[in-house]
């Protein structure tokens, strides 16, 4: 390995947000290599999900700076944005559209060249293809997830940003999911994720980093090795609730 | 003590003072005029309200494009805070104006170019005000309150070239006593204006500013509640 | 430049294509400005002359009512499935998921005044297949839809955000209904072009400065 710092994929200055009297965020400050998967830990209201929508630029913050493989997002829009791919809570597709008519909409909005390529690469991947003409209405919440999981992956994103992606999904989805979360760790590309699989995820990772309320509550590089200690300050911060 | 409401405050006096001045002149010294009688004495007040509630819109424009521009929230305040006081100018306005037109122009309300520009501003104005009531709290409120102001001040030509454009296709109906008649009083009406004017807006800048320090009050609150709730969650871990 | 053309319109088209397969708005908008002709037909006597003095006033203030409804719900519609934060994911800047919403809102209206206007005719008795018409008509929607998708993007998150747009909409159109309340009554009294000259040209100044500036201030808008 050459021994130069390697370039961030993520570099979070003092990253203040507020919804009227609640602090989401209190001053966070993160710095996340590339080619890592980070998982994200802590109570409701941590601020594991704000921070996902900060960094797919959904929420604005209120003051502080961020940067992406080297660049301020405030100022760098859509160039980053293409370097990203997100899976949040809901999964934002279209009703009464197809899987693949939604498909291929979004690789339309990310301006992608081979789309029926694209989709159906993205699609066999995530192992949706049986029900690519239905509409998205008639399926399961947890397909539906994979859907959205297929849109995230379509533009080859250098940055997967997960919130909570197991939820819905069954156990060979959990496998697939594991299978392209290694998949993008190998090719030098970086995930973030939170999840409720704590013990799981912890195995996974190559970072875990406690939330506490809005702030940094503990960063360990050796997720496996810290497993105590971090699920001490996991839980110090749900029963702190 | 960070006082909002100062009664001994240099603005609060200077208007009260002028305002007295200014009474005096409207009631007592100025002489009644020939065509139109004494109700012509509410033009005294409504000019320098009506000017109020122009220099309110002129405020909330301009302080909504700096927000959006510096997002400090100081042109927030402002904004908000004239808009306020602007709004009750507007309809004191709109009030002091009908009073006005019923026995000199023979009707409350008319098309009249002036009158209808007034009368949308308002609208949008009132809308405002209720965007910022309606809106869940935070950043994007008050961005998108000041998109409001702008949009208002753009719409502002607009809509006074369509009203002027509507007054000529359909001429308002004006035929009380004295509607068409040139003043009597020459430059006596000018010296009454102008101190009522004075009084008028040292009255809308005191107003301005203790709205927008109860406002600065208000955002302390909110974050000296944001802070303490967070000393107690973090404090409890 | 020819991208940014691409994705306006795949937005459009996309609005389109659940339009046909959901007739949400489209069915909305016409219903109820249709609506609002015939209980006018029975509020006003339509005999003596009438039809050409209030008709153009009744046409424009029920597509205007009616398409605050319509805009409200096509919003709400990318709203409640999340996927407006879908496009905002997306690498396009926001101005063009502004200009492919309005587009989309462009249409619904449209349509629905193609359902609305010969209706008017018919009730009204006037004359009102000319190009005259199209031209109007064309540049009101242009601004309705300008400024509407603006508002109503502001709106969703507003409690009560169907009494929220209507307030903030109206007002700010109000120099467009004007002229295509003028311009219509000059086109049924036979008036020519240049009777209506300076009202389409308000129009025309309205919508330029309307879709400038909204596209402009939508980067403002989206981000929570």
């Amino acid at each position: 390995m050459v021994s130069q710092a390697p370039q961030l994929a993520v570099k979070a200055e003092a990253l203040v947000k507020n919804f009227g009297e609640t602090a989401v965020l209190r001053g966070l400050d993160i710095e996340l290599p590339t080619g890592e998967v980070t998982v994200l830990l802590g109570a409701n209201g941590a601020g594991k999900s704000t921070l996902l929508r900060v960094l797919s630029m959904l929420t604005q913050i209120d003051s502080g700076s961020i940067s992406m493989f080297g660049a301020d997002i405030a100022k760098n829009g859509p160039a980053t944005r293409a370097l990203t791919g997100s899976v949040l809570h809901s999964p934002m597709l279209y009703a009464d559209m197809t899987v693949r008519e939604n498909l291929m909409f979004f690789a339309e909005m990310y301006r992608l060249q081979n789309i029926a390529e694209r989709v159906a690469e993205t699609t066999a991947q995530v192992g949706i293809e049986p029900r690519l003409d239905h509409r998205v209405r008639t399926l399961s919440h947890g397909f539906q997830k994979r859907v959205a999981l297929a849109r995230s992956l379509m533009h080859n994103p250098e940055l997967l940003l997960l919130d909570e992606p197991e939820s819905g999904l069954d156990n060979l989805s959990v496998a697939r999911l594991g299978r392209i979360i290694d998949d993008y760790r190998s090719s030098g590309r970086t995930v973030i994720m939170t999840t409720h699989i704590v013990e799981h995820a912890l195995e996974l990772a190559d970072r875990a980093i406690v939330l506490n309320y809005g702030k940094v509550g503990l960063n360990s590089a050796f997720p496996s090795r810290d497993k105590d200690e971090i699920l001490a300050a996991y839980s110090s911060t749900v029963t702190a609730q | 003590m960070n006082k909002v409401l100062d009664l001994l405050d240099p603005l609060l006096i200077l208007s009260a003072a002028l305002m007295g001045v200014a009474l005096y002149l409207i009631f007592i010294w100025v002489p009644t005029e020939t065509n139109q009688g004494a109700v012509q004495r509410i033009l005294y007040f409504h000019v320098p309200i009506a000017w109020g509630s122009m220099l309110g819109i002129f405020v909330v424009s301009g302080s909504s494009f700096m927000y959006l521009w510096k997002k400090n929230e100081r042109w927030d305040r402002l904004a908000v805070a004239s808009a306020e006081v602007g709004v009750v100018f507007g309809g004191m306005m709109l009030l002091s104006g009908m009073i006005w037109a019923r026995p000199v122009w023979a009707v409350w309300w008319t098309g009249e170019a002036k009158l209808t520009t007034a009368l949308i501003l308002f609208f949008i104005y009132v809308a405002y005000l209720m965007f910022r009531a309606y809106f869940p709290p935070g950043a994007q409120r008050q961005r998108l309150a000041a998109i409001i102001g702008v949009i208002g001040a753009i719409d502002t030509p607009i809509i006074y070239f369509a009203a002027n454009l509507w007054s000529q296709a359909h001429p308002p109906i004006i035929t009380g006593p004295g509607a068409d008649a040139d003043s009597t009083l020459g430059s006596d009406l000018g010296t009454v204006l102008l101190v009522s004017t004075l009084a008028f807006t040292f009255l809308f800048i005191f107003m301005v500013q203790t709205r927008y320090k109860i406002r600065k009050s208000e955002d302390d609150l909110v974050e000296l509640k944001r802070s303490s709730s967070a000393s107690v969650m973090t404090g409890a871990s | 430049m020819m991208g940014s053309l691409a994705v306006i319109w795949a937005i459009g088209r996309k609005d389109l294509l659940l339009e046909i397969r959901n007739k949400d708005v489209v069915v909305a908008v016409a219903g109820f400005a249709l609506l609002v002709l015939v209980i006018f037909t029975f509020a006003i006597d339509l005999n003596q002359g009438n039809a050409k003095l209030v008709g153009p006033g009744v046409l424009w203030a029920g597509i205007a009512f009616a398409g605050v409804t319509g805009l409200n719900r096509a919003f709400a519609l990318e709203v409640e499935g999340g996927t407006l934060e879908a496009l905002m994911l997306a690498p396009i800047s926001r101005d063009l998921i502004y200009l492919g919403k309005a587009l989309g809102n462009f249409l619904f209206i449209a349509v629905a005044q193609i359902i609305v206007i010969p209706v008017f005719a018919v009730l009204f008795n006037l004359v009102v297949f000319r190009w005259e018409m199209l031209a109007i008509s064309l540049l009101t929607t242009v601004g309705f839809s300008a400024v509407g998708t603006l508002f109503a993007a502001m709106s969703v998150k507003v409690r009560a955000r169907e009494v929220m747009l209507p307030l903030l909409f109206l007002p700010v159109v109000t120099p467009l209904l004007m002229a295509a309340v003028e311009s219509t009554g000059h086109m049924v009294n036979g008036r020519s072009w240049s009777d209506m000259a300076q009202w389409l040209q308000l129009a025309v100044a309205f919508d330029v400065a309307f879709v400038v500036v909204s596209a402009f201030i939508f980067q403002h808008i989206l981000e929570d």
